[in-house]
C-alpha cells in the first residue's frame, strides 16, 4: 500500500509540474499561437518572444555533444572491458565514474577560464583559417574567434555526458555471457570482430539507452552552458557563433521577469517545451529498450 | 582598524540583543546588496533592527514586494508611477552608482581611450566594428589604436546595469531608441553575452578588442581598464567618485515624481554621463505597519551615519536635500 502511494506520488508530482508549466506558459501560447515555436525574435523591449533560437541551440549543442561523446565513450568502454589489463580496469573505471560526480558549475568555470581561451586563441583561429574557405561546409567555421559559442558549449557538454554513456556501456558490455565471446574467439575472431558481431548486437538496446541518458542530461544542462555559449538570441550558421539554450535563457532571464508578464509566461512556455523535448527523448529510449524484451 | 573593532562591537551587540531585535526582510537588487548588508550590520546595534536581505535581482524583488512576501523590495530600475499606485508602494532612492566601460586593447592603459555615447551606440549597433575606425581615431589623437575587431560584451542575465546603459544609449542615439530600446535585458544586435559583472569583466579580459559595461564599484575593486567618456557639457571625464557625485548633485531632483530620477547624461562640467540610483519599494498599506516603520528607521540611520560606509564601498551617497525629502515622504506616507 505504502509503496504504491510512493509510486503514485511521483506520478502525480510529475503531472503537476507539467500542468503548472503549461498553465504558466498558456498566456504566451495564446498570445503568439503556434508561431511561438518558430519565431526567432526574443525582444524584451517590444515584448515579442519566440522559442526557435533557444530550441535550436538546445538541440544543436546536444547533438554535437553526442557526436563527440559517443565514439569516445565507446572507446573507453571497449578498452575497459576487452583490452585493459586487469590492474588498470578498477582505477580507470572509477575515474570515469568520478567525472560524473563533478558539479556542473565546476565544468562551467573550467570551460570559461581554461577551454574558452584555448578555443579562442588556438583552436578556432586554426579552424577558421583552414576550413573557413572550403566550399559546402566552410560556413560552419567562419566568424570572429570569441572562444565561446555553440561549439565550445557542445564540447563541454560532451565531457559532461561522457561518463554516463561510458559507464552504461561498460556495465552492459560486462553482461555479455562469456560463453558467447569465448565461442567467437574460438572461431578465430579478432577482438574487434567480437565486439562488433557479438557484444554490440547483444547490448544494442542498453547502449542506446545509455546514449539517451546522456542526451537527456545534455538537453537540460544549465550552468555549464550559460558560462560558455555566448548567450545571444540569434541563430548563427557558424559553429563558433554565440547562441542560447532553453535552460540557459530561463536561468538568466527569470530573475528579471515580473510576475504576470508575457516574458515570465514565455519563459515558462520554454520550460514546457524543454519538458516535451526531454519526454520525447525518453520515450524513444524506452521504445528502444522495450524492443530488447521482444527478442 | 576602527571599522573592524566597531564591526566586532556591533556583532557582539547583535548577539546579546538578538532576542529583542526586530527582523525585517528585503529582496531585489543585487547591485545594492553589498551596501544594504553593511548598513544593516552597522545599524543593528543602535536601532535594534536586523535585516534579512536576499539579492535575487530587481525584477524578482518587485514581484516579491507586490505579493507582500517581504517588507521591502529593491530595484535598480525606477517603477512606473501607475504600478506604484496600483500596488500601494512608496519608492525612494538609497544610493547612487556609476556604470563604466571596460576595454581590452594591447598597450592601452586605464582612461587613455576617449569615447562618446554616440560611438558606444554605434559599436553596440554593429556600425563601428574596428578599433581603428576613423571616428575613434579622430577622438583619440596620439593613441595608437590597433586594427582589431571590436568585440562588444553585454550582461546576459537580466540586470539593472543593462537598463542604465541602454537607457543612456537611448537618450544619446535615436537609432538605438527605435532599434533596441531600454530594459533590464534587450535584443542586442551584436556581441556576446556573459553572466554577471564578473562574467562581463572576464570575457573582456579574455578577448582582445573586447569592450563591456560594468558597475563602477566592480570596476574599481578589480582595477579594470576603464575609459573616458564625453558628458553632456562636452567634456571628457574619467570615472571617479568626484565625477559620479558631480552628476548626482547637478541633477534636478525636485522635477521628478516618486524620486524616479534618471541620472544619465546630466549637465555639469565634471559630471559622469552614465549613472543611476538604486531604489527601495515600501508598502504604504502594510499589514504590519511596524515593519515598514522599521525599514524607514534603518534607512534613516543609514542616511545619517552611513555615508562613509557607502563611499568606502564606492557608492555615491544621496545629496542631503534628497535624503531630507525622502524623510518627509516617509513622515507623510508611512504610518505606524
Amino acid at each position: 500500500m505504502l509503496t504504491r502511494a510512493a509510486g503514485l506520488f511521483v506520478l502525480v508530482l510529475l503531472g503537476a509540474i507539467i500542468v503548472s508549466l503549461f498553465i504558466g506558459g498558456l498566456p504566451a501560447f495564446r498570445h503568439f499561437g503556434l508561431g511561438f515555436i518558430f519565431e526567432t525574435d526574443w525582444d524584451p523591449v517590444q515584448e515579442n518572444y519566440g522559442a526557435l533560437v533557444p530550441v535550436y541551440g538546445t538541440l544543436i549543442t546536444s547533438v554535437i555533444a553526442l557526436l563527440v561523446a559517443v565514439p569516445l565513450a565507446f572507446g573507453c568502454a571497449f578498452f575497459l572491458t576487452e583490452l585493459a589489463p586487469n590492474w588498470l580496469r578498477a582505477p580507470l573505471g572509477t575515474a570515469i565514474e568520478l567525472l560524473a560526480a563533478v558539479p556542473s558549475i565546476i565544468y562551467g568555470m573550467w570551460g570559461f577560464f581554461i577551454i574558452v581561451p584555448l578555443m579562442g586563441n588556438y583552436v578556432q583561429p586554426f579552424l577558421i583559417d583552414n576550413l573557413g574557405d572550403l566550399p559546402g561546409i566552410g560556413f560552419l567555421f567562419q566568424g570572429p574567434a570569441f572562444g565561446t559559442g555553440i561549439f565550445t558549449s557542445a564540447f563541454i557538454l560532451a565531457v559532461m555526458i561522457l561518463p554516463f554513456i561510458a559507464a552504461t556501456m561498460r556495465d552492459v558490455f560486462l553482461t555479455v555471457p562469456p560463453m558467447f565471446k569465448e565461442s567467437a574467439y574460438g572461431l578465430g575472431c579478432t577482438t574487434w570482430e567480437v565486439v562488433r558481431s557479438i557484444v554490440l548486437p547483444y547490448t544494442r538496446a542498453s547502449v542506446i539507452g545509455g546514449i539517451m541518458l546522456g542526451l537527456g542530461r545534455a538537453l537540460g544542462e544549465t550552468m555549464a552552458v550559460t558560462f560558455v555559449i555566448g548567450n545571444t538570441n540569434r541563430i548563427s550558421t557558424s559553429l563558433f557563433g554565440p547562441g542560447n539554450t532553453i535552460a540557459s535563457i530561463v536561468a538568466l532571464e527569470f530573475p528579471e521577469a515580473p510576475g504576470g508578464s508575457l516574458k515570465l509566461s514565455s519563459l515558462l512556455a520554454l520550460g514546457f517545451l524543454l519538458f516535451v523535448i526531454s519526454f520525447i527523448v525518453l520515450a524513444i529510449s524506452r521504445m528502444l529498450l522495450g524492443t530488447k524484451g521482444q527478442k | 582598524m576602527k571599522l573592524a573593532s566597531s564591526a566586532i562591537a556591533v556583532a557582539l551587540a547583535a548577539i546579546s540583543f538578538g532576542a529583542q531585535a526586530q527582523q525585517i526582510t528585503g529582496a531585489g537588487s543585487s547591485f545594492a546588496a553589498p551596501i544594504y548588508g553593511k548598513w544593516a550590520e552597522a545599524a543593528s546595534a543602535p536601532t535594534g533592527i536586523k535585516l534579512n536581505y536576499q539579492s535575487i535581482g530587481s525584477g524578482a524583488g518587485i514581484n516579491q514586494i507586490n505579493n507582500r512576501t517581504v517588507d521591502f523590495g529593491a530595484s535598480d530600475m525606477p517603477v512606473k508611477a501607475d504600478d506604484l499606485k496600483a500596488h500601494n508602494l512608496l519608492q525612494f532612492p538609497t544610493a547612487i552608482g556609476g556604470v563604466v566601460m571596460a576595454v581590452n586593447l594591447p598597450g592601452i592603459e586605464a582612461n587613455q581611450i576617449k569615447l562618446t555615447g554616440e560611438i558606444l551606440a554605434e559599436i553596440y549597433l554593429g556600425k563601428i566594428t574596428k578599433w581603428n575606425d576613423p571616428k575613434l581615431v579622430e577622438l583619440n589623437h596620439g593613441v595608437n589604436l590597433p586594427n582589431l575587431a571590436i568585440a562588444p560584451v553585454y550582461r546576459a542575465d537580466g540586470s539593472g546595469t543593462t537598463f542604465v546603459f541602454t537607457d543612456y544609449l537611448s537618450m544619446i542615439d535615436p537609432n538605438w531608441k527605435t532599434a533596441v530600446g531600454s530594459s533590464t535585458s534587450v535584443k542586442w544586435p551584436v556581441g556576446n553575452g556573459a553572466k554577471g559583472s564578473e562574467g562581463v569583466a572576464a570575457t573582456v579580459h579574455q578577448v582582445k578588442g573586447g569592450i563591456g559595461y560594468v558597475e563602477s564599484a566592480y570596476a574599481f575593486q578589480n582595477h579594470l581598464v576603464t575609459t573616458q567618456l564625453r558628458n553632456k557639457a562636452g567634456n571628457f571625464v574619467t570615472p571617479t567618485m568626484e565625477a559620479f557625485s558631480a552628476a548626482a548633485s547637478s541633477a534636478d531632483w525636485s522635477a521628478v515624481q516618486n524620486f524616479a530620477i534618471d541620472l544619465n547624461d546630466e549637465p555639469g562640467a565634471a559630471s559622469w554621463p552614465i549613472e543611476s540610483a538604486t531604489f527601495v519599494l515600501l508598502p504604504t498599506d502594510a499589514k504590519e505597519p511596524a515593519q515598514s516603520k522599521a525599514v524607514t528607521k534603518l534607512f534613516d540611520w543609514s542616511f545619517s551615519n552611513g555615508n562613509k560606509i557607502a563611499t568606502d564601498l564606492l557608492y555615491v551617497p544621496l545629496p542631503v536635500a534628497v535624503q531630507n525629502a525622502i524623510r518627509a515622504a516617509w513622515a507623510a506616507q508611512i504610518k505606524g
